[in-house]
């Protein structure tokens, strides 16, 4: 498969969940996991550009497919808006749910680059945050639609 | 006071922000080391039973299995059984019997974790089944079957009883009161559920003889010493880590035995070791919250004063008393249940007993009880409005404690530090529109059929948090102080050490800028050092509010210690009397001038390096700028505020959609406003759980119903609205910056707002009271004027 | 994390590849489309399956929307999301997007299946309502070739559905008479939750505006998705009125099985079921009339 914009090869257990296929093989800690029954949406990651909960793909099927996460947002050392947005409106405490919020809100503004209050509510709403109340990820994903090129002048 | 200053204490961008956007966060199961192993547990699937056999032989074939560990070998070497928090005893593992579902009973160390996992399925455990004890108000019935027989001489379920106030003080107002309203109040079990579960990995180096344990803790200082006392491994070869923490929420404050597996696994083996709960782990077996049934009273005059609050609480403390609370406080803060009220008399009375159910009690930012105390109190007094026919809001007006009487002695002992409770409610009332609001709902009773049931809840409440003063507080006889140490370096910029661990508060920030504040330095010129025993001082840990409150403190003072000696050394500097100093940030960095002359002094950077550097120091300075203290508060700090939760109810589902959530907090003064927010939209959501979804049950057998995320149900962005806040400042007199803690406000808050807010909607259907988590189910069948389904 | 048992896995490349690999391997192999019903069960170890076959590559072949005239073809590989976006289909059969709104979450619909969600037979499932509604078959494929099954014989039971071992439901057809149109309501104690109740109506009426026929699928309230011909035979040849609906949402309520679990009282699920009908019967009727006041006029 194709991780972060790079082709990754390896022997594994067919029974390997891809979450523990990125955490666990490829050290990439960023993607977290916090439930065993796809309801908190902390493993989310981009699979063919759309969010996906990570716990609940086998590594397996994801051969051949492309998978992108919060470790590639980053880029040439420019933070994404959505990352800035997250900083700059307090969408994150303790972290633990950020890397998959910032994924989905990656992949709404990609397919909506100006999403409503409601838009941006329902795109998180399989993504559970226990620190935020959802207000300041709200206005986060707002920040970053409103500085597509971010927000260092 | 100063509140904002462009040095220190504003809003302010979280420094830790950098990594976690990144994905860069360090969190425990994020840690990998040369030769880790991994561990899993074998948990009871029943409630009760005795165990009769443990056969682990297929277990320990398995080609990746590392060790196979049962209670009866860990009773071999005296750790069968651990302290809690409490002063009760837990299970590291089961040796007799299982006393609650999800009890651990055995132990799997292996090559990964997916192969220890697969070895649980191949030990086989014979159970005797015993009767379970599920419902809390027959645990003490003598045919009960008796949980705690480990414990000598022991012959019922009781636990503990408690009492506080006056009971005949109490007797005697509510015989002549002209008003009398009883109801008993059930706060549901429930659960913090962080978002990271718990977990550790021990590594214990057998040459160096020392433990090193990275895990979720809340308390590592506490940990380590509770670590030492049992396992006997000397104190100062432990050290624990608290690294990144996903939420804690008061789940990871106790002790699990989890936690001790990983040890002894590591110990066993000679390899690091690594255990994670899983979800349902952390649902069934770790601290729960809450689980308080209490019949509460409220005494008034027909003319709407109140004259006394009593109650008793009948207590759910599950198998083994887990609740972490200070020791002389087993009902926690309960005490402060008479409100923000001031009112003659007040008595509680509290019985707590065993269940069958998972060890715990008191987590899930309660500030040790106070949730479960202002929701008894909010109730009462919603319920008293409508026996009177009065409006919420102006009953708690008319007896709200008055500005001019703090500080205020509560009926039950405590001492309000500070309050001006009109000024929030009428803030919250304003940005509410209140009156508009009553106005609307009107028009909308008046419409009839087919209309939302629009309701309208206030709640105010008023917390106890920062524990606290060491005469009164500490757990298993450690006090509750916290230690701060701060070095600023020759060039000026600072680290400062200290003994509470963030869980997503956000503490690298606030503490930077309590600093930068007192030492005018730039925050960024500050690093914070936290979450690690062998680099910080000692302290109780990150729970109940207190961080602010006592390591804020002492930070502070630490940094005042540091200016203050930093005054000598300017004097010497220039050569005049510390006196004829005057300090000041307003040049974009802490200075000292000779008075009356700008301009003519030195930075703090110029002390800093001169502290460090060549030539003499004034007599009797040594050289160096730090400071290390351990602070003891005076009092508790007593943080309140003003809610109002606007709901919509479908009068045909009986689905309760919240449409407006007003806050007004009043926290002293505020380090970092944007923090402050945070903290307070964080425990809205939670109450809005509390109160309408979130619920530990059990069905009559001890099974666990809430042992997944798809059972036991948090809010997401779609159920909460969008949070309008406002804020009054009453600095704490007895801190030293006036700050009081906030972390749990909201949660402590919310949960009674709302549903105070759904019980006015059921207004013209009769309802006075229905019981936590207002499903649509409860809500319908409380339209129906029935009690509530048994789940 | 709980990690799923030891498991085979192979690919299939095309419907009689996957048929072909479901027969080799024997009754403990299954199928894995979108995952989100099947990988949660093996993560608990309620679902211990030897061989998975992953039939994601055959989305190209069974992913597909296709409105016709008379029938509406839904491939069993198409994922939630698409049947929630396409405005074709919510043209002809408003339902899919009422449901499909409340179906899981955004992620989960990224995933999950038409197929995968009416094979797992969930009796709180929502698109097995939907399609009872709506009155759909089912296509299943097997090495002796194709059999067509109505929704009313595809469950079976709970968990239990007539694609027998080495088939594989390939599609969904269902059939569009004139003057029709649907609706979906769940109530769910949470968004994401599985349904307390959830109904789908269908209705369909003729020149007169008179109901010509209605269907009603509920979920969560029996062991399997209830359909209810009773509401059929009562409103056929009625005129659409409160009391239309009120007749329908009685029967609904008398006829449904709920029983009391943490999901709400079965009182109140009944209650739920009668009022749910009357809500999705409204709607359907209110849509129907929109769209049929533009063809026939």
């Amino acid at each position: 498969m194709t991780v972060n914009g790079e082709v990754v090869t390896r022997d594994v257990e067919a029974r390997l969940l891809l979450v523990h296929f990125l955490r666990d093989e490829l050290g990439l800690t960023g993607t977290h996991w916090g439930c065993d029954t796809s309801n908190c949406g902390t493993c989310v990651v981009l699979y063919d550009d759309e969010p996906v909960k990570s716990c609940t793909v086998l590594a397996v099927m994801a051969g051949g497919h492309d998978v992108r996460t919060v470790e590639s947002l980053e880029w040439e050392g420019q933070l994404d808006p959505v990352q800035q947005g997250f900083m700059e409106c307090h969408g994150l405490q303790c972290g633990f749910c950020t890397s998959g919020m910032l994924m989905s809100a990656r992949a709404l503004l990609d397919r909506d680059p100006d999403p409503s209050e409601a838009t941006i509510r329902e795109a998180i709403s399989g993504q559970i945050c226990r620190c935020t109340g959802y207000a300041s990820i709200v206005r986060s994903v707002r920040w970053a639609a409103e500085h597509p090129a971010g927000g260092v002048g | 006071m100063t509140t904002t200053t462009p040095m220190g204490h504003g809003r302010m961008l979280r420094k830790e922000d950098r990594r976690f956007v990144r994905g860069r966060g360090r969190y425990v199961d994020d840690l990998q080391l040369p030769g880790m192993l991994h561990l899993a547990v074998l948990r009871s699937p029943v409630a009760h039973a005795r165990i009769v056999s443990i056969d682990t032989l297929a277990a320990e074939a398995h080609p990746k299995v590392k060790a196979v560990v049962t209670g009866a070998m860990l009773a071999e070497r005296g750790l069968a059984w651990m302290p809690t928090l409490s002063g009760d005893r837990q299970a590291v593992l089961a040796t007799d019997k299982v006393r609650f579902q999800g009890q651990e009973v055995a132990f799997v160390v292996a090559e990964d974790r997916y192969s220890a996992r697969d070895a649980l399925e191949l030990i086989d455990v014979e159970y005797d089944l015993l009767e379970p004890v599920v419902d809390v108000r027959r645990a003490l019935d003598p045919d009960a079957a008796l949980i705690r027989d480990d414990v000598p001489g022991k012959t019922d379920n009781h636990c503990f009883d408690w009492e506080t106030g006056d009971a005949a003080a109490a007797e005697a107002v509510f015989a002549r009161a002209e008003v009398v309203v009883r109801q008993e109040l059930v706060f549901p079990r429930v659960h913090p559920a962080p978002m990271e579960t718990c977990g550790a990995v021990a590594d214990y180096d057998r040459i160096e003889e020392k433990l090193t344990l990275w895990s979720t803790t809340q308390a590592p200082h506490a940990h380590r010493t509770l670590l030492s006392m049992f396992a006997g491994i000397p104190e100062h070869r432990i050290r624990v880590v608290s690294p990144d923490i996903g939420g804690g929420f008061g789940n990871k404050v106790p002790v699990y035995p989890g936690y001790v597996h990983a040890i002894v696994g590591s110990i066993m083996t000679g390899r690091p070791v690594k255990w994670t709960e899983d979800r349902t782990e952390n649902l069934v077996a770790s601290g729960f919250a809450r689980d308080y049934v209490m019949q509460g009273e409220i005494a008034a005059t027909r003319e709407g004063r109140i004259l006394a609050v009593r109650s008793h609480v009948l207590a759910d403390h599950g198998a083994f008393n887990g609740t972490a609370a200070p020791r002389k406080f087993p009902g926690g803060f309960f005490g402060v249940f008479t409100g923000s009220y001031d009112i003659e008399a007040a008595y509680c009375s509290m019985t707590a007993v065993h269940t069958n159910k998972a060890p715990g009690g008191v987590a899930y930012a309660c500030s040790f009880r106070i949730a479960e105390a202002v929701y008894l109190v909010e109730r009462l007094v919603d319920m008293l409005a409508a026996e009177l026919d009065r409006d919420p809001v102006s009953l708690r007006m008319q007896n709200f404690i008055r500005p001019d009487q703090f500080p205020y002695t509560s009926r039950t002992g405590w001492v309000y530090d500070s309050g001006d409770y009109p000024r929030a409610m009428e803030l919250a009332l304003q940005i509410a529109g209140y009156d508009e609001l009553r106005a609307e709902q009107a028009e909308r009773r008046a419409r009839g059929a087919g209309e939302p049931l629009m309701g309208i809840g206030v709640s105010f409440f008023t917390e106890a948090v920062g524990a606290g003063p060491r005469k009164d507080m500490d757990m298993l006889g450690l006090g509750m102080a916290d230690g701060c140490e701060l070095r600023v370096h020759p060039t000026g910029s600072a680290v400062v050490r200290i003994s509470v661990q963030t869980q997503g508060q956000g503490h690298e920030t606030t503490f930077a800028q309590l600093i930068a504040e007192e030492l005018g330095l730039h925050p960024d010129d500050v690093d914070v050092v936290h979450g690690d025993t062998d680099s910080t001082p000692y302290g109780l840990g990150t729970y109940g509010s207190r961080s602010t409150p006592v390591s804020g403190a002492a930070a502070v003072l630490a940094a005042r210690r540091v200016r203050d000696k930093a005054q000598l050394i300017a004097a010497g500097m220039l050569e005049v009397a510390p006196d004829d100093l005057e300090w000041s940030t307003a040049q974009g960095g802490g200075r000292f001038d000779v008075r009356g002359v700008p301009g003519s002094g030195v930075t703090i950077q110029e002390v800093a390096m001169r502290a460090h550097g060549a030539g003499d120091l004034p007599d009797g300075v040594e050289g160096g700028l730090d400071a290390q203290i351990s602070y003891n508060p005076d009092n508790l700090t007593y943080p309140f505020g003003a809610y109002i939760c606007v709901v919509d109810i479908d009068p045909g589902t009986a689905v309760v959609t919240v449409r407006r959530f007003i806050a007004v907090d009043d926290c002293g003064t505020r380090i970092n406003e944007m923090i402050v927010e945070g903290q307070i939209h964080g425990g809205l959501t939670d109450g809005i759980g509390m109160a309408l979804m979130e619920f530990i049950g059990f069905d009559e057998h001890g099974n666990c119903l809430g042992g997944s995320l798809m059972d036991y149900l948090i809010p997401t962005a779609l159920e909460v609205p969008d949070w309008e806040t406002g804020t009054t400042v009453t600095p704490a007199p007895d801190h030293p910056i006036g700050a009081k803690g906030v972390g749990e406000s909201a949660t402590v808050g919310s949960p009674p707002a709302v549903v105070n807010a759904v019980i006015d909607a059921l207004a013209p259907y009769g309802v006075r009271h229905a019981d936590m988590p207002l499903t649509p189910s409860r809500v319908w069948e409380a339209m129906q004027g029935r009690a509530a389904p048994p789940f | 994390m709980q990690v799923p048992a030891p498991v085979e896995y192979a690919r299939a490349i095309s419907v009689e590849h996957a048929i072909g690999l479901l027969g080799r391997l024997g009754e403990e192999a299954r199928l894995i489309a979108g995952g989100h019903s099947l990988l949660p069960m093996m993560k608990l170890r309620l679902a211990n399956p030897e061989y998975l076959v992953d039939i994601n590559d055959l989305h190209a072949e069974l992913g597909y929307i296709e409105v016709g005239p008379t029938e509406v073809r839904l491939g069993a590989m198409t994922r939630h999301r698409e049947l929630l976006e396409s405005d074709p289909l919510a043209a002809v059969c408003p339902i899919f997007r009422d449901a499909e709104r409340v179906i899981a979450d955004p992620p989960v619909r990224n995933r999950g299946t038409l197929g995968g969600a009416l094979c797992q037979a969930d009796p709180s499932e929502d698109l097995s309502s939907v399609c009872t509604a709506l009155d759909a078959s089912c296509v299943i494929q097997g090495a002796d070739g194709v059999r067509v099954v109505p929704m009313d014989d595809f469950h079976r039971g709970p968990y239990e559905t007539a694609v027998g071992h080495a088939e594989i439901l390939t599609e969904v057809r269902i059939p569009i008479r004139p003057g029709g149109s649907s609706a979906y309501a769940k109530v769910d104690r949470r968004a994401g939750d599985w349904a307390v109740v959830a109904a789908g109506a269908a209705l369909w009426l003729d020149e007169h505006a008179t109901i010509a026929d209605a269907r009603v699928g509920l979920a969560a309230v029996g062991p399997h998705t209830t359909h209810l011909p009773e509401v059929s035979r009562a409103l056929r040849g009625r005129e659409p009125s409160e009391a239309a609906w009120e007749l329908a949402g009685g029967i609904a309520a008398s006829a449904c099985r709920p029983v009391t679990d943490s999901r709400g009282s079965a009182d109140y699920k009944r209650h739920l079921a009668g009022e749910l009908t009357r809500r999705t019967l409204r709607t359907a009727w209110e849509r129907a009339r929109e769209r049929g006041g533009a063809s026939w006029r």
